[in-house]
């Protein structure tokens, strides 16, 4: 690849692969973050215990930071990146818009890289250099949250369905009979408010979300990155913004720590906990408050994820 | 022929309906590209770049109604950036210029300004019908100044826009007089609608037949339109919100069962889980259903209703229906034509149909004929299946909501599943692509698509064969759009003249370089070879750019307008 990479403000460019998986990850500071393979710095919250098919891993979540990649394409010079649900796995995912991972393109060049791609690993899914590693579990769910434009709705009907989501079709899909108060309360016309606050580490003040308008996590992840993108713009704003906005080219990176956030939440009972354990309705009943946490906070609820971050 | 008088030609010509048949015979000598250019009234543009108004208008002079198309399809998937393209007003402009008679607009992704619509409604005295789809770029106030001043509108169709909305007073700016509507579909407006006005609107329009109501139209109003129109065919109902047990809806009730002619249901944009049952009567009639935007509707609330629709030829729904909801309409729509199947939630992926239920759907809808269907996986075996019950399909779009998910049960590619459709459905216009899919699928739909003439194609393929199996085999192809494939410069300059023969070619993260896209441009001056270069992701290092740079997304297209003078920095004609 001879592509010239632009360079981020520190001055290294940033790797034009994103082919390993977690554990090839370097250290966490700055430099070696620069360095490593996108796949390794998405940034991620995946749930304890849950596995991701195409990680064979331990499964924990992965929390690590998208970096903006000069390579990679923006959907849209509006949003900073994209924060996807799992459905398959239940892992929640942040990723950079710009890391098209399926993009077959990053991988010839990922497999030059001497990184080399593991199994499972997931932006293989469509290399055309490594057919052989579809397995079973081709595209990963983190593959296909990462995707932009896809699945191929239009954005008219996908910005409906976002404002007004389906309120409670898991409840319906699931029974054959399902009870019709089990919803009930689900219509749009659900008047009460759910206010939590919402406090992310290093952001100056804190927002407040109606949780009640907000269909599932997708939702929320949506509009939290929406409302904390901008803490994060005078950290990158030199980084390969081009035409368009500059202001709305952001991405959810601490580059100075190299460190990763995770969304938490605390409960009735007090107790700090990690977003997406427990169905959506169970959730909304039980939290009081939200706060994006930096991983290294956050040792005694993704203990695993902290370690992968500590061998690196 | 030729001792025929013109006039008689051009009676003859008048049976000739399709665009197609026209242009055929506009080709046929000068004496009929001449007496069919003059009494040619519908014009279809399918890429408004591909020619100038100026010439559309001089070619035409008895033109009334124009189609035109803009962006490109994926620009519906944000591949395409804001600000690309696709501006109606130098249409607009041109054609008043040249008093053009227009009677009849309708464009797909353009970006219409309200400067546009309001030049649109002042130019042409005889103006009847606007259709908007998927289109942005107004407001409300342009719908204001088309409502005040077209004063023989008789259509004004918003669908799916993006319209920025000021508030509800474009509804009453529709004269007093204007008594001439016949549709009007405001559905997909987010703001308050003045309701009076509207009610008043709908009592002085005696030939209303088709009225797709907004969000914010409460239940008490519908019911009171309802009495005010039972004679439209086609109906899409805002917000149904009720108590079961009040006395709107028991008024609703009997609104309903006054209009007996409506054939055509859509929107519950916000209902209330049960209560539908106020629309069963009118299910028998029905022959087209759109729930495809009402989320709130339990799958058994909509297997009761479809229980009753037995002429439906066309419905669009959620999959929240499930398989086996899908089960129910196979055994009650006979006559279905049209299926499609959204995903309730398409971030989280969690599709609630299978190929079992597109199994199903093909054992019972013999006539199916046009498929849009998103679902969690599929196999090889349903698609043999579905390819043998249902070999008449001319539209075949299918999304496996993760791109490249294999045979759900031999995790094998999902070629011989595809293979099968093309073999068996030889009228294949349009195909979508999914899944797992490996070079061998483009060489079945080379060797059996003839008449295929758009395909869409993500995440597929091992090679630069595939692309050219592809335009090598597919003669009639018009529309090819790629993403994520590795197809590289040898596909893209294997058959340079074939994409004179098209319409355009999209390409986007593949493995073409700015070389090849350079090659391309030089040898086929009648393309508009665009690349677009988001964030200035392809650099200019001291004045020469390197040719080995992959291109991110690249637009082709013929024309005879050569290169556009519109385009934003982002975009390059090469």
């Amino acid at each position: 690849m001879s592509v010239p990479l632009e360079h981020d403000y520190i001055g290294f460019s940033p790797p034009p692969a994103e082919d390993t998986s977690m554990e090839k990850t370097g250290d966490i500071k700055p430099i070696s973050a620069l360095t490593m393979n996108m796949k390794a710095t998405e940034l991620r919250l995946g749930l304890p215990g849950s596995h991701s098919p195409q990680r064979d891993d331990n499964g924990s979540p992965e929390l690590c930071i998208a970096l903006p990649s000069s390579k990679s394409s923006v959907s849209r010079p509006k949003r900073g990146f994209s924060f996807a649900i799992h459905g398959g796995s239940g892992n929640w995912v942040f990723s950079s818009p710009d890391t098209n991972f399926s993009s077959p393109r990053n991988n010839p060049s990922a497999v030059a890289n001497s990184e080399s791609v593991q199994d499972g690993g997931l932006p293989n899914q469509s290399s055309p250099a490594a057919p052989e590693k579809k397995n079973g579990q081709a595209a990963g769910p983190a593959s296909k949250a990462q995707v932009v434009g896809w699945p191929p709705i239009r954005s008219f009907r996908k910005n409906t369905m976002a404002s007004h989501p389906s309120p409670k079709n898991s409840d319906v899909v699931e029974g054959g009979d399902h009870h019709p108060q089990s919803g009930g309360s689900a219509s749009s016309s659900s008047s009460v408010c759910l206010y939590v606050k919402v406090s992310m580490d290093g952001a100056p003040y804190l927002r407040k979300v109606d949780l009640k308008t907000y269909g599932g996590y997708k939702d929320l992840s949506l509009a939290l990155e929406n409302m904390f993108s901008c803490f994060t713009i005078g950290q990158c704003g030199s980084h390969g913004v081009g035409v368009g906005d500059g202001v709305s080219e952001s991405r959810l990176v601490d580059i100075l720590h190299g460190s990763e956030y995770v969304l938490t939440y605390e409960d009735k009972d007090g107790d700090w906990m990690l977003v997406g354990d427990v169905p959506w309705k169970m959730f909304i009943d039980s939290c009081t408050r939200l706060r994006i946490m930096k991983s290294s906070d956050a040792i005694g609820l993704a203990p695993r994820a902290f370690e992968k971050v500590q061998k690196q | 022929m030729n001792y025929f008088p013109d006039e008689v030609l051009e009676h003859i010509f008048d049976f000739v309906g399709s665009h197609k048949d026209r242009n055929s015979v506009s080709q046929v000598c000068k004496l009929w590209y001449r007496i069919e250019s003059y009494s040619r009234q519908k014009v279809f543009v399918g890429n408004c770049y591909a020619i100038g108004p100026e010439r559309v208008a001089e070619r035409f002079s008895g033109l009334k109604s124009i189609t035109l198309k803009g962006k490109p399809h994926f620009a519906d998937f944000n591949l395409v950036p804001p600000d690309w393209g696709g501006f109606v007003y130098p249409w607009i402009e041109a054609f008043a210029r040249s008093r053009v008679g227009l009677e009849e607009l309708r464009l797909k992704r353009m970006v219409v300004s309200d400067e546009s619509l309001e030049l649109l409604s002042r130019s042409f005295p005889n103006f009847k019908s606007l259709v908007l789809v998927s289109c942005e770029g107004f407001t409300t106030d342009g719908l204001a100044a088309v409502a005040a001043y077209c004063r023989q509108l008789k259509e004004l169709d918003l669908q799916e826009n993006d319209v920025e909305d000021h508030r509800g007073h474009w509804l009453s700016c529709f004269p007093e007089s204007s008594t001439s509507l016949v549709s009007l579909n405001f559905a997909c407006l987010k703001g308050d609608i003045n309701l009076p006005a509207l009610e008043r609107l709908v009592a002085r329009s005696p030939n209303l037949k088709s009225l797709r109501l907004s969000r914010a139209v409460p239940l008490d109003v519908l019911q009171r339109i309802l009495i005010r129109a039972p004679q439209l065919l086609d109906l899409g109902v805002g917000s149904y919100l009720h108590d079961p047990d009040s006395e709107n809806y028991n008024k609703l009730v009997t609104a309903i069962q006054k209009c007996k002619s409506v054939r055509s249901l859509s929107g519950f944009l916000d209902v209330a889980p049960h209560c539908l049952s106020a629309f069963h009567i009118i299910c028998p009639n029905l022959t087209s259903l759109n729930l495809s935007y009402a989320p709130g509707i339990y799958d058994n609330e909509l297997i009761k209703l479809l229980r009753h629709c037995h002429k439906l030829q066309r419905l669009w729904i959620l999959d929240c229906i499930g398989d086996k909801g899908l089960e129910v309409v196979a055994s009650t729509c006979k006559d279905l034509e049209e299926l499609r199947v959204f995903p309730s939630d398409p971030y989280v992926g969690q599709a609630a149909v299978t190929e079992e239920g597109l199994v199903a759907i093909s054992r019972g809808c013999q006539k199916l004929n046009s498929i849009l269907y998103f679902c969690q996986q599929m196999t090889n075996a349903a698609l043999i299946t579905v390819a043998k019950n249902c070999p008449n399909f001319v539209r075949f779009r299918l999304c496996i909501l993760d791109p490249t998910k294999p045979d759900a049960v031999t995790q094998q590619p999902l070629d011989e599943g595809f293979g099968a459709i093309v073999q068996a459905c030889k009228d294949l216009k349009r195909l979508s692509l999914s899944g797992l899919l490996t070079d061998q699928v483009f060489l079945y739909i080379g060797m059996y698509a003839e008449q295929l003439e758009m395909l869409s194609i993500a995440f597929a393929g091992d090679s630069d064969k595939g692309m050219q199996y592809v335009l090598k085999g597919c003669k009639k192809l018009r529309k090819l759009e790629i993403r994520d494939s590795p197809f590289g410069n040898a596909a893209l300059l294997m058959d340079v003249a074939k994409y004179e023969t098209m319409r355009s070619l999209w390409m986007s993260s593949c493995e073409v370089t700015l070389g090849g896209c350079k090659a391309l441009a030089k040898r086929m001056p009648g393309l508009n070879v665009e690349i677009i270069n988001e964030n200035d992701q392809m650099e200019f290092v001291g004045g020469c750019d390197d040719d080995r740079q992959k291109v991110e997304k690249m637009y082709l297209y013929r024309t005879l307008a050569g290169q556009r003078r519109d385009a934003p920095e982002f975009v390059w004609t090469l």
